[in-house]
């Protein structure tokens, strides 16, 4: 059964190639939508808030500041055909898995030290 | 179960099947048997015994036979090829399945029942089926009352599952949702009686 759920996995996975993600990584992820007849793709930017791995199921969550102050969270499924094209602008240095404090948080508070390597 | 995309990258949750390569082992007819049905064999087997090799003599050796009701028998030839290929992608099936045994259950886990309150001084009565009887009239446990006894391990079937995805090179078969039964369990799909 394992094989199976493998076999079908492989075939839906595709051929997309996405960067290194960690979490607090700055990344600008470039999603597909359907308005009707138009089709276009919608830029969101923020911090990978979590990182979830397991073949097709892997997913993140990037939180941004939207207007106002207001925090927005979207979660992508990355084998998810609309999900176009993932950049990494910029690496953090976190000590978590999951930056659930960030939400918490606002201004100064919620910045992360940027990593370089 | 996993989950597959479909058009415009809607996320479906899935069970995949392994559905054949099955074998027409038998085709049972009113005159002969008074009742119209096929058996179907799957699941390739190493060891059959005496009884099953004179009845699997010319027909690839399987571990399970079942028997499905289908007045339709002259569309079938013992020997017959049954494979994934028989669904078509947005066909409409049921599933038939043993459902995973949970043992002795508790009318919370079996029945839904509520239980009782967590404070107010309460002890030992949090899982609790409260009372099952009346007093001495009728003076006993009607039957049917729901209590707390052995439960799942039978079987069960889910209807109306949507088939999202035929492969007939592997095999395989995908259908939206779940269905009885654990990992590597037999199960029996057929066209959805009540559409």
């Amino acid at each position: 059964m394992v094989d199976l759920i493998s076999s079908i996995e492989e075939q839906f996975k595709g051929n997309k190639e996405l960067p290194d993600l960690h979490p607090g990584d700055d990344v600008r992820v470039h999603n597909r939508i359907v308005e009707g007849e138009r089709e276009r793709i919608q830029v969101f930017q923020g911090v990978v808030m979590r990182l979830r791995k397991g073949g097709l199921n892997q997913s993140i969550t990037v939180r941004r500041i939207a207007s106002h102050g207001v925090g927005v969270e979207r979660t992508f499924l990355l084998a998810a055909p609309t999900v176009e094209k993932i950049e990494v602008l910029r690496h953090a240095k976190v000590r978590r898995a999951q930056l659930y404090h960030l939400r918490g948080r606002h201004g100064k508070a919620a910045r992360l030290k940027e990593k370089r390597y | 179960m996993t989950q597959i995309f479909v058009e415009g990258g809607v996320v479906v949750p899935v069970t995949l099947i392994e559905a054949g390569p099955c074998y027409v082992t038998q085709i049972k007819t009113e005159k002969h048997d008074s009742y119209n049905a096929i058996q179907i064999g799957f699941e390739e087997a190493k060891k059959l015994n005496k009884p099953d090799q004179g009845h699997l003599k010319d027909i690839p050796a399987v571990k399970h036979l079942r028997e499905i009701r289908t007045d339709d028998v002259e569309r079938y030839q013992r020997g017959q090829k049954l494979d994934a290929g028989v669904f078509a992608v947005g066909d409409v099936v049921d599933v038939v399945g043993i459902s995973k045994g949970k043992g002795f259950a508790g009318s919370v886990k079996r029945h839904h029942f509520r239980g009782g309150p967590k404070t107010h001084g309460q002890s030992d009565r949090q899982r609790a089926p409260g009372a099952s009887g009346a007093t001495t009239t009728p003076g006993r446990v009607f039957k049917g009352t729901r209590r707390p006894g052995h439960m799942g391990a039978r079987r069960v079937t889910v209807q109306n599952l949507q088939v999202v995805l035929v492969d007939p090179e592997r095999n395989l078969l995908a259908i939206k949702g779940a269905v009885p039964g654990a990992n590597n369990d037999l199960v029996m799909i057929h066209k959805a009686r009540k559409q």
